[in-house]
């Protein structure tokens, strides 16, 4: 039992330190101009968390946790949609402007 | 199954970061990042034991509406309290899903109530600090930048004594809820870790908000990741990791244009009330003021102008009515370049974004270092709502506090153009002699007002 779980450790540390050193190499290469979606993108995948939430969240009937788990789900959501459609809205700003530089006013 | 779906998924999001190295490759990316999330929900909602389908729905549905209408209705000059604000609801969604998991530890497959196992609680416990610690740093920010509560760096004695205390007591928290699994010894974690976020933010003034900005964004990366150590799931372990990486990263990049450490702006204090000699060395000297006839002809007549915006051109919202200008000039057959200080905004490319907004096609703006060695070339640098970034004493003055600080050379141009609001100092407090050279002229005033007044005379 305690060998086991100390191995499902070492296999976590191992996903995350490389997770790390692929994060570092992926982030640098990122144009600073795009810094504001990055952190836009960033904030939208960190509430991946929503994945714990559910779980939470699945059992049927009503307990504290489930309660817990739902108001986990409610809170990862708005980051979710705010975040990707926010990063959407910086993102297409940055499109090549072409013919139509004036397409409003 | 479920493995590999996860990793599908942890790929994806790294894509999604990926397609940000370019402006055309980015859009792609975001759509990756969307899908990669809605497998993980998905995947997720496949398992035995979720069952409450509706409740879940529903929840989902209702965040979703609030994140949406937030994210198409926010003004993109306030995008730093926004970020702020999704930040700290990060932190607590962590805090909850430790909570549930401490609650119902079967659900997570984690042993018992009363007998969860040891590794469970010690990384339960470490996403919950962090979690809350990011929720109320993240409020606090938000507080700041929104102007609710003042930017200024609030100090007090033996502050970081006291942080240090609190942190120590924190760990002391978690052996003993280690060793007796007690729900009140949870929830004092919880609030003495929120309590220790609002510690750490308070010191810490407006101008140094992109670094805390980037601390948080990580913040929300490492709770995520304790939350993955938890559940034992390498998807939240992944993704925890990039965003951990990411905003530590943004972090480094942010202190280094101030040449600060990371750890001298964590500690905090910069930007309060200064000793003043330096301003007073200056009080008899004279400031050439011009107005917006005077900085149209100035333009007019030069090949180049390098357009240097700042925080005071957000607050104005400036952009459009700049843009405008630069159009007008360009039609004339001046070039016309911006250049972006790193550290200029409240986040990390801040102006970038506004000036997006604004339609500047972004090969017309430009990097520090993309951009510094063709001042001296340069006829007319002309300084929006920025202070600091530009002030030489930051190469010369060695008693400065910012001292050392990389700046943009605008004193190098022929002529340098001023738009400020008065004679006040930037956030640094630091007076800039730039201010009282005979090629400089002062454009006093609202930045949006002077562009538009700029342009009517351009077009005059």
């Amino acid at each position: 039992m305690e060998a086991h779980s100390s191995e499902v450790f070492v296999i976590g540390l191992t996903v995350f330190f490389l997770a790390c050193i692929i994060g570092y190499y992926v982030v640098w290469s990122v144009t600073p101009a795009l810094h504001s979606p990055l952190m836009g993108v960033t904030n939208a995948i960190s509430s991946v968390i929503i994945v714990g939430a559910i779980l939470a969240a699945g059992p049927q009937g009503f307990d504290i946790s489930k309660i817990f788990g739902l108001i986990g789900v409610v809170l990862a959501s708005v980051n979710i949609f705010g975040g990707f459609l926010v990063t959407y809205r910086m993102l297409s700003m940055f499109k090549k402007k072409t013919k139509k530089t004036k397409e409003k006013e | 199954m479920v493995a590999i779906l996860y990793l599908i998924s942890a790929l994806l999001f790294i894509f999604a970061l990926r397609g940000l190295s370019h402006p055309e490759s980015s859009r792609m990316g975001n759509i990756f990042g969307v899908i990669g999330m809605i497998i993980a929900v998905f995947t997720t909602l496949m398992f035995k034991s979720v069952l409450s389908y509706y409740e879940i729905g529903a929840a989902i549905l209702i965040g979703g509406a609030i994140g949406s209408f937030i994210a198409l209705r926010i003004e993109m000059t306030a995008l730093p309290q926004l970020v702020a604000a999704f930040h700290s609801l990060v932190g607590l969604a962590a805090v909850f899903v430790a909570a549930a998991a401490f609650y119902d530890p079967v659900a997570f497959n984690i042993g018992k109530v009363g007998s969860i196992k040891s590794a469970s609680l010690i990384e339960m416990s470490i996403g919950t600090f962090i979690g809350a610690i990011t929720f109320s740093g993240s409020v606090l920010a938000f507080g700041k930048l929104q102007g609710t509560i003042s930017g200024k760096p609030i100090v007090f004695k033996f502050q970081h004594l006291i942080n240090a205390l609190i942190f120590l007591l924190i760990i002391l928290l978690i052996v003993l809820f280690v060793i007796n699994q007690s729900p009140t010894i949870f929830w004092t974690i919880v609030i003495i870790s929120i309590l220790l976020g609002f510690l750490v933010v308070i010191p810490i003034g407006g101008a140094d908000m992109p670094v805390v900005v980037s601390m948080l964004n990580s913040y929300s990366g490492w709770a995520a990741c304790g939350i993955g150590f938890t559940l034992s799931n390498n998807l939240l372990i992944i993704t925890g990791a990039l965003v951990g990486a990411s905003g530590a990263i943004l972090s480094y990049i942010m202190s280094k244009g101030m040449n600060r450490s990371i750890i001298n702006v964590v500690l905090g204090g910069f930007g309060g009330e200064q000793d003043t000699s330096a301003s007073k060395d200056n009080s008899d000297k004279i400031v050439k003021q011009g107005n917006a006839e005077d900085a149209a002809y100035i333009m007019k007549n030069a090949d180049s102008v390098i357009i240097v915006p700042g925080y005071g051109m957000a607050v104005a919202q400036a952009q459009h009515a700049l843009r405008e200008m630069g159009d007008i000039l360009k039609k004339e057959g001046i070039e016309v370049r911006y250049a972006i200080h790193p550290v200029a905004g409240r986040m990390p490319g801040h102006m970038n974004v506004l000036l997006a907004e604004a339609n500047v096609p972004y090969e017309e703006v430009l990097e520090l270092d993309e951009i510094n060695h063709d001042f001296p070339m340069t006829e007319v640098s002309f300084v929006i709502g920025a202070n600091d970034v530009t002030n030489p004493a930051a190469k010369t003055d060695e008693s400065s506090p910012i001292f050392g600080m990389p700046i943009l050379d605008v004193e190098k141009s022929q002529s340098v153009l001023f738009v400020k609001r008065s004679m006040a100092t930037g956030y640094s407090g630091v007076d800039n002699e730039l201010f009282y050279r005979d090629n400089t002229t002062m454009l006093f005033g609202d930045a949006k007002k002077m562009c538009e007044d700029i342009v009517k005379s351009l077009s005059a």
